[in-house]
């Protein structure tokens, strides 16, 4: 399935779900993926019909249990690009 | 001339001026002109949710939880809770607020280039949060307006910027294993004397880290803020209102006056008439109306972070963009939840403890009432697991597990005993349900709203702009141990 939009998820949805926000943009204009859709919200919010892909740290993998693995990224340092970029091509693939 | 009331309308109106200074980001960021338009509006349509939640949470329950705590125990009982207070004082302070954030932003990216603290403090809500209470003390306590206001709160914002990721970095760097980021979170100063007490008490000792022991996770459910501040607030009503009305509050006020009448005659149950049943179609349960209020306060909150995700949403990459320009070699303060990963079972433990730490501060608190009058501050469970986790994480890095668990207990002391010693400075100011929770907000509050009251005017200004320049000042006069400052 193709990915339109991507969000990214934090405990409030304020600070880091914005941090991780800006990185998969520039992540995602580096990989010629500029077009997808970014937002950031509160782990609340998630559901399966919000986007297409859910990116949150690994402290929070249980707020994602319902989402299937094809539809999420659980990153082990939230602040790691390599770590981002490496994870958003396996499923840009 | 009228043109010029139409710029000075513009000026004064919260809501359009955030709206610009997004405006102006996006536009410094070479956008093209949909996404300008589109930040721009989002912005505007943020800090106007956020009055709207901030509305809500007041008249839907933070008021009554005022007024039932008051007749139960016949004390000031406080919920701590920054987006509470911020809401409200965004109202009157919300001109003054956007302009120091501005100012301090930039004063920010000054201090990062000249002092030796090269941080640039990332988490925007923090930094909304910190312009607000600085806006309220220095402009509401202080009487300081227009220019003076905005130079002595943007240098006081700008300033607190770097020190906080400053004196976190001293334990940060452990957590990370590194020096290429920072913790930018006005909870520092608690985070830094967690560090601290863990190292003089344990930092020798070696004892296990939290990472090595087996932790059960389950309340990492706690996390969503919603779910957190919900099921609290639930209990406290609960528990609150029910000491309340075995004191005699439901036969309190006369069956049978309107509602008009209990607010003229009866004004400490102004925002009660559902719970007492007055003037209503229906009658309440008293459970139901608790559990209604304190999902409400939940909702109050989820509506200002809406407003509050809207404002910043826009502001921070702007921000960033142009500290990387000017500041290359500067170090990204971040949100707290990164020090989460590094610790995860220190995030829990911290949590307990400084929990624990809070109802036993909160039970002191009580004991101290009897002979000097305090507000009682409650344990909430967002500041204890946002703040104290972080606290945790610190303790763990100093000092293993009982490093953890000493340190975090420390800071929930400190989070209940800095909110009450600065409540008195916000009560003045008509902020009497909730108060500023993280611990930077705290010493600031205390230091510069004690500060107003012995000085005003042009010398607070200078008082301000001078502590600003002091690290500036410091790096090119006090020798340097080697190139980096590091």
């Amino acid at each position: 399935m193709a990915i339109r939009r991507i969000m990214c998820a934090c405990g409030s949805g304020l600070g880091s779900s914005l941090m991780v926000h800006m990185n998969t943009e520039e992540v995602l204009k580096k990989l010629g993926h500029g077009d997808i859709e970014v937002d950031h919200t509160t782990i609340s919010d998630i559901n399966p019909t919000a986007a297409d892909l859910f990116i949150v740290g690994g402290d929070l993998a249980d707020f994602v249990s319902s989402i299937p693995d094809e539809k999420k990224v659980v990153l082990k340092n939230i602040v790691d690009k390599a770590e981002l970029e490496e994870k958003l091509k396996a499923h840009l693939a | 001339m009228a043109v010029l009331g139409f710029v000075i309308n513009i000026l004064s109106t919260p809501a359009i001026l955030v709206g610009l200074l997004a405006l102006l980001g996006l536009c410094l960021q070479g956008k093209p002109v949909e996404d300008i338009i589109k930040g721009t509006l989002k912005t505007i349509v943020g800090f106007l949710v956020l009055s709207a939640g901030a509305a809500f949470l007041q008249s839907g329950s933070l008021l009554a939880f005022g007024e039932i705590f008051n007749y139960a125990f016949n004390m000031q009982g406080v919920v701590p809770n920054n987006e509470a207070v911020v809401a409200d004082a965004l109202t009157n302070f919300g001109t003054a607020s956007a302009i120091i954030m501005a100012l301090g932003m930039v004063f920010n990216i000054v201090l990062a280039r000249f002092s030796r603290m090269p941080y640039i403090f990332l988490t925007g809500h923090h930094t909304l949060y910190m312009a607000c209470m600085i806006a309220v003390i220095l402009g509401g306590a202080g009487g300081l307006t227009g220019v003076e206001l905005y130079l002595a709160g943007g240098c006081l914002l700008g300033l607190i910027m770097v020190l906080s990721p400053a004196y976190c970095q001293v334990t940060f760097r452990k957590v990370t294993g590194g020096n290429s980021i920072a913790l930018g979170h006005f909870g520092g100063i608690g985070y830094w004397l967690s560090g601290q007490v863990a190292r003089v008490l344990f930092g020798k000792e070696k004892s296990k880290s939290t990472e090595e022991i087996n932790f059960p996770k389950r309340l990492i459910f706690l996390r969503d803020t919603t779910v957190s501040i919900g099921l609290t607030m639930m209990i406290f009503f609960i528990i609150v209102t029910g000491i309340a009305i075995a004191r005699g509050l439901l036969s309190a006020v006369p069956a049978g006056i309107t509602a008009d009448e209990l607010a003229a005659s009866y004004p400490q149950f102004a925002h009660l008439a559902v719970l007492l049943n007055i003037g209503q179609e229906t009658t309440t349960n008293w459970i139901v109306w608790c559990v209604t209020c304190g999902l409400s306060f939940a909702g109050g909150v989820y509506v200002i972070l809406s407003g509050v995700r809207l404002i910043i949403g826009e502001i921070v990459p702007a921000f960033k963009g142009i500290a990387d320009k000017i500041v290359p070699g500067a170090k990204p303060a971040l949100d707290c939840p990164v020090a989460f990963t590094y610790a995860p079972n220190a995030v829990i433990i911290g949590f307990l403890s400084s929990f624990i730490g809070g109802i036993v501060g909160l039970l002191i608190l009580i004991g101290c009432n009897a002979a000097l009058p305090v507000a009682l501050i409650l344990p909430g469970v967002v500041p204890h697991f946002f703040c104290g986790a972080t606290a945790g994480v610190f303790g763990n890095a100093e000092g293993g597990w009982k490093g953890c668990v000493a340190g975090s207990f420390v800071h929930g002391l400190l989070i209940t005993f800095l909110p009450a010693i600065c409540m008195p400075v916000f009560t003045q100011l008509g902020y009497v349900g909730s108060t500023f929770s993280d611990a930077d907000f705290s010493w600031m509050g205390i230091i510069f709203g004690n500060m107003v009251s012995v000085t005003g005017g042009l010398v607070l200004t200078v008082v301000c702009v001078a502590l600003y320049l002091l690290p500036i000042v410091y790096n090119y006069v006090a020798p340097k141990k080697d190139a980096a400052g590091e």
